[in-house]
């Protein structure tokens, strides 16, 4: 197997170009695993670990999204994503505290997360909740592509990534209104997600976000789940009043978030059980965003 | 407990009236550091995974992928030509016996005719990289004709319609057809129609235990070295040096005193190394090249590569009067021992024969059988076949309290046994039991307090960081669960220990070195050896010889029995060289005394005082003598009866478990585990404590979490990714309360410890569980779904 260790960025986009069936490796909490158990023999593995700026991020404006981003380095660890981005990137950095130990927080990255494309990875929900423009920069000697989170997801640990890609960043916007994220697992730290569910409100443009992990091939947006709430919350003045949603609303969001999930049974879980959690995760988020969102309408007038 | 770290004493002589401070802090009732636990903590203690030899080879296995198929064919031929293979070997090769086993020989070292589960070796090959290895493997060829498995009890049990998983002709078990033993208890009158109608009130359950694993750390792993008589040393993390080795020979073909084995730092064993992993196939490899071969397992490979605890589905039914005396038990146990025999009758013999748990009842019936199947085999795991029959008869036991509207500990505690009470085997304990005592003493802690919705840390909710529920469908409960499980090896079988203790001068101060077989695999021997001599020859400086066979045999580390049993024979050797070294005294000035003891480096007579330093007395001269310490002998039970005094010792646990349940999520927060054991005597009372955490966690385990998955005999968890064991999360504050009342027939009145906590743990676990949610849960582990009934 070739070991390849670009210095630079620009090194690895050409070893990317160069050698296409490559496996970049950054944390390698998935990749070594994988190595480990015999299940992947890649010709080349291509080191992240010295090209420094895949580790940072930076807030700005960009094209194509509304408001502060934050343009976040592929390989930045979950720990500081949770001890640095808490608030901008809410969802994601409580998402990211679910991940592994400890150990695996100081190693693995949403760059990770994306290139593995598992439907149990404990970012993605977060991200589709994020909204619908959030951006995986992927770059290849060819060029920057933006790709959508929406479309990032193509199959079972599979993405849309062209093989000569990179992925530099992702761009997420700053958290416009309360974020959260749930994941079920049979013990109560190291475990991969039986299902998880991400939430956002997003009470600028009077949507919000939902993902849903580890029930479906890849994962999704519990799209229908997302306009009924949408529209509830604009068709009862709710975003202005910050009122109650009120049972109905909170159980009917729960039921669609769950038929939005094509789980399967496994030996994680029975898909029966994780629609059921599904639901629950939906309906106890929704709350407690919600009750964040109607506390900061009270103490801005007050 | 009291505190014992330092103790001092008068002594008074009537020349010479001096204090002497007692040098043996470390001496037994104290809690000395483990001599080997700064390296573990540090990552620096060399465990066999660590083995290492100039010129070695690598060897690996190839396993199969089915649970029951015929072999057709094995073409080893493109895998031999490979560069850097030095030898592919099957069946053929073996230049010994083709089977081995530890109590009934009917597993093939290599697998010939037929595989008869996931994961059974067909092929080795040594070769000068595991990956070459690994690559030569992938160019084996093996031609299967698979066969349906044989998996289910109603499958096994029907051998005409779904064949045998060892043909009649080749079966070498206990008993017949697909069942390797059965063993029946039968006392007071048994429960028939008579009986029944003496009982005012009925519970009866169906319960099932899922097949736990030991999950140690350390992957099997191993160094066979051909020495230049012929023979081999093997260097080898197990559990029972000796009896690997009289498995070894006779496949190498070699005799016993040809294979020599030294012990490597164990990663853990609970069980899970009684049996032979990669012995036999290093040695083979090792024979067939001259080379040293190392054998590592992956972590995969590990879950194929041993036994797991058996599987069970069982069938209680108690009959009480209205004021909760219990008048009968009717018990059938049905223990899926898998493709090999393992130990399968010496878990049946203790299921059976601890089936009814710590109770006194008139009249039992009872039958235990293990199953061969094709899922992978089972065989020891700490607790050892009564695990599974405590979870069954303590469900039992909150139902009926239940049902009496009586306190489950009240019930318990009616009907308890203590010392002096005859089991249903007729044994009668005739050591303290204090059942109803250790109840008392769980019952009465303190209970921790309710949770605190307003500061709310989701470390301390079920779920925890995975942020499912601040607070939201959390309802808490409280169970309890007490356990009996025997010490040592029972049904007549001698298993002594051997221990060999040399006292000299070195360096100017006396130094005691202990010599046994005993395998470290953490459970702390090496630590109580060294406590052991302290006291009983009044030295400071131990040292702990390397375990091997050159010393006679230490028995197994497993059935709560080292310290009983090589501490034993570490004390009748250390007295007996202190008794040789007053000899010594007597002949050499002529001394009379009746009253010499050893301390302090110093032969002191309590009539007279010191008389002469033993660095002085010993001069250059070495004291060494071996002695081998036996228990008090048994018998095997009556196969029709179960009659017979089969048991060592009893020990006893009590648990009070307090869980926080997401009744909603089906997620579980053990909130604090209290136990409660009697322990005879605590010879190193903070190992005690840490043997019963760590028992009780496992416990924990099985209630909640651990369980390897089949189907049709595949194994779909062989990982720590989806066979999860308990993290620092799941694992609560647990007092422990330790009684000390001596056993007479005893070394230092002491009590095995290891097992009894992993008895009550799950039991007492799933009770509170059942208390939150109000669930029957007769299946353990509980997982999410049963609770949500999703």
């Amino acid at each position: 197997m070739e070991f390849l260790r670009p210095a630079t960025w620009d090194e690895a986009l050409a070893a990317k170009a160069e050698n296409p069936s490559a496996l970049p490796i950054s944390g390698g909490t998935d990749v070594m695993v994988e190595l480990n158990f015999d299940r992947h023999r890649p010709g080349a593995l291509l080191d992240l670990n010295r090209i420094t700026e895949l580790t940072t991020w930076e807030s700005g404006t960009y094209e194509g999204q509304e408001g502060e981003v934050i343009r976040l380095g592929s390989a930045v660890p979950y720990a500081r994503i949770t001890k640095e981005l808490s608030g901008p990137l809410q969802g994601l950095s409580i998402a990211g505290n679910t991940v592994g130990s400890p150990q695996i927080r100081n190693r693995g990255s949403v760059g990770g997360n994306l290139g593995g494309a598992s439907p149990a990875g404990d970012a993605h929900p977060a991200l589709l909740a994020a909204g619908k423009d959030v951006f995986v920069e992927a770059e290849s000697v060819r060029g920057t592509r933006l790709i959508a989170i929406d479309d990032f997801y193509v199959g079972v640990k599979r993405n849309s990534l062209e093989p000569d890609e990179l992925i530099r960043a992702i761009r997420i916007p700053v958290a416009d209104g309360p974020q959260q994220f749930s994941k079920i697992g049979t013990r109560n730290a190291m475990v991969i997600a039986v299902c998880a569910f991400g939430f956002a409100l997003h009470p600028k443009n009077g949507t919000v976000g939902t993902g849903i992990g580890s029930a479906a091939p890849t994962p999704r947006r519990a799209a229908e789940a997302e306009q009924f709430l949408a529209d509830e919350l604009a068709s009862r003045g709710l975003w202005e009043s910050g009122g109650l949603i009120g049972p109905a609303a909170v159980q009917r969001f729960g039921e669609l978030v769950s038929a939005a999930a094509s789980p399967i049974d496994d030996v994680r879980g029975s898909a029966a059980y994780r629609r059921h959690a599904l639901a629950v995760m939906a309906r106890r988020t929704l709350t407690w965003t919600w009750n964040e969102y109607t506390q900061s309408l009270r103490s801005a007038a007050a | 407990m009291s505190a014992r770290n330092s103790s001092t004493r008068t002594i008074r002589g009537e020349k010479n009236l001096q204090e002497i401070t007692t040098a043996h802090p470390d001496g037994i009732g104290g809690s000395p550091l483990r001599p080997d636990g700064t390296l573990k903590v540090k990552g620096e203690f060399a465990y066999s995974s660590d083995l290492w030899h100039e010129d070695m080879l690598w060897g690996m296995a190839l396993r199969s992928p089915h649970s029951h198929a015929k072999i057709l064919s094995i073409d080893t031929t493109e895998a031999l030509t490979q560069p850097g293979v030095y030898a592919v070997l099957t069946h053929e090769d073996i230049p010994g016996s083709k089977y081995y086993g530890l109590e009934i020989q009917d597993q093939p070292a290599l697998a010939f005719g037929k595989v008869r589960y996931h994961g059974e070796a067909v092929a080795i090959v040594a070769a000068d990289h595991p990956e070459t290895a690994r690559r030569a493997l992938a160019k084996i060829k093996v031609e299967y004709e698979v066969l349906p498995p044989i998996t289910t009890e109603e499958q096994c049990l029907d051998p005409e319609t779904h064949g045998y998983v060892h043909e009649p002709h080749e079966y070498r078990g206990h008993a017949s057809g697909n069942i390797v033993h059965s063993q029946k208890v039968v006392s007071g009158l048994g429960v028939n129609e008579d009986v029944r109608a003496m009982a005012d009130v009925v519970v009866v359950g169906e319960y099932e235990v899922g097949m736990q694993d030991q999950a140690f750390l350390g992957p099997e792993s191993g160094l066979a070295v051909p020495a230049e008589d012929g023979g081999i040393d093997l260097y080898i993390a197990t559990q029972w040096l000796h009896v690997d080795r009289e498995q070894v020979a006779p496949v190498l073909g070699l005799p016993e005193n040809k294979v020599r084995l030294t012990l490597a730092g164990v990663g853990g064993a609970f069980g899970g190394r009684e049996d032979l992993s990669m012995q036999i196939h290093a040695c083979l490899l090792a024979q067939r090249t001259g080379k040293p071969v190392k054998i590592v397992y992956s972590r995969e490979e590990s879950f194929f590569g041993h036994v797991h605890r058996h599987p069970a589905k069982m069938r209680y039914e108690h009959g009480a009067t209205r004021d909760g005396k219990l008048v009968y038990m009717d018990a059938r146990i049905v223990l899926d021992g898998g493709a090999y025999a393992s130990a399968s009758p010496a878990v049946v013999g203790n299921a059976s024969s601890l089936s009814v748990g710590p109770y006194e009842i008139p009249n039992v019936n009872v039958l235990a059988i293990a199953l061969y199947s094709n899922n992978p085999s089972c065989g020891a795991m700490r607790g050892f076949g009564a695990v599974q029959a405590c979870f069954a008869y303590e469900t039992q036991l909150d139902r009926l309290a239940a049902k009496l509207g009586m306190d489950p500990v009240e019930l318990r505690q009616l009907n308890a046994v203590s010392q002096g009470s005859h089991l249903p085997t007729g044994q009668v304990i005739d050591a303290p039991a204090p059942v109803a005592e250790l109840l008392q003493k769980v019952k009465d802690l303190p209970l921790p307090p309710a949770l605190d919705t307003t500061h709310l840390d989701i470390r301390e909710l079920p779920g925890a960081l995975s942020n499912t529920s601040h607070g939201e469908g959390i309802v808490r409960g409280v169970g309890y669960a007490v356990g009996l499980k025997n010490v040592g090896f029972s049904e007549g079988f001698d298993d002594y220990s051997t221990a060999r203790v040399r006292l000299e001068v070195i360096g100017g101060e006396p130094v005691a070195m202990v010599h046994t077989a005993m395998a470290e695999v953490g459970q702390g021997g090496v630590t109580v050896h060294g406590q052991i001599a302290r006291t009983e020859l009044g030295v400071e400086r131990v040292t702990i010889h390397p375990a091997n066979t050159e010393v006679g045999s230490a028995g197994s580390t497993s059935a709560s029995r080292q310290t009983y049993m090589t501490g034993g024979a570490v004390k009748l050797a250390a007295e007996a060289v202190r008794n040789e070294l007053f000899n010594l005294g007597r002949s050499r000035y002529g001394w009379t005394y009746n009253d010499l003891s050893l301390i302090g480096g110093k032969v002191v007579s309590a009539s007279a005082g010191v008389l002469i330093s033993m660095v002085d007395l010993l001069g250059d001269q070495a004291i060494d003598l071996t002695r081998e310490h036996h228990h008090r002998p048994t018998v095997p039970f009556d196969k029709e009866t179960g009659q017979g005094f089969g048991h060592v010792q009893y020990t006893f646990c009590a648990h009070r478990a307090v869980v926080d349940v997401d009744v909603e999520l089906g997620l579980v927060k053990v909130v604090e585990l209290a136990a409660a054991q009697d322990v005879g005597k605590a010879l190193n009372p903070l190992s005690v404590i840490g043997q019963i955490q760590g028992g009780s966690t496992q416990g924990l385990g099985l209630a909640v979490m651990e369980e390897i998955i089949t189907r049709d005999g595949k194994v779909r968890n062989p990982s720590f990714t989806d066979y999860l064991i308990p993290t620092i999360l799941d694992t609560p504050p647990q007092p422990v309360e330790i009684l000390e009342l001596a056993d007479p027939n005893a070394p230092y009145g002491l009590r095995g410890v290891g097992e009894a906590p992993t008895l009550s743990s799950t039991p007492a676990i799933v009770s509170a569980i059942r208390a939150a949610t109000g669930l029957a849960l007769n299946r353990v582990p509980v997982r999410p779904e049963h609770i949500t009934g999703t």
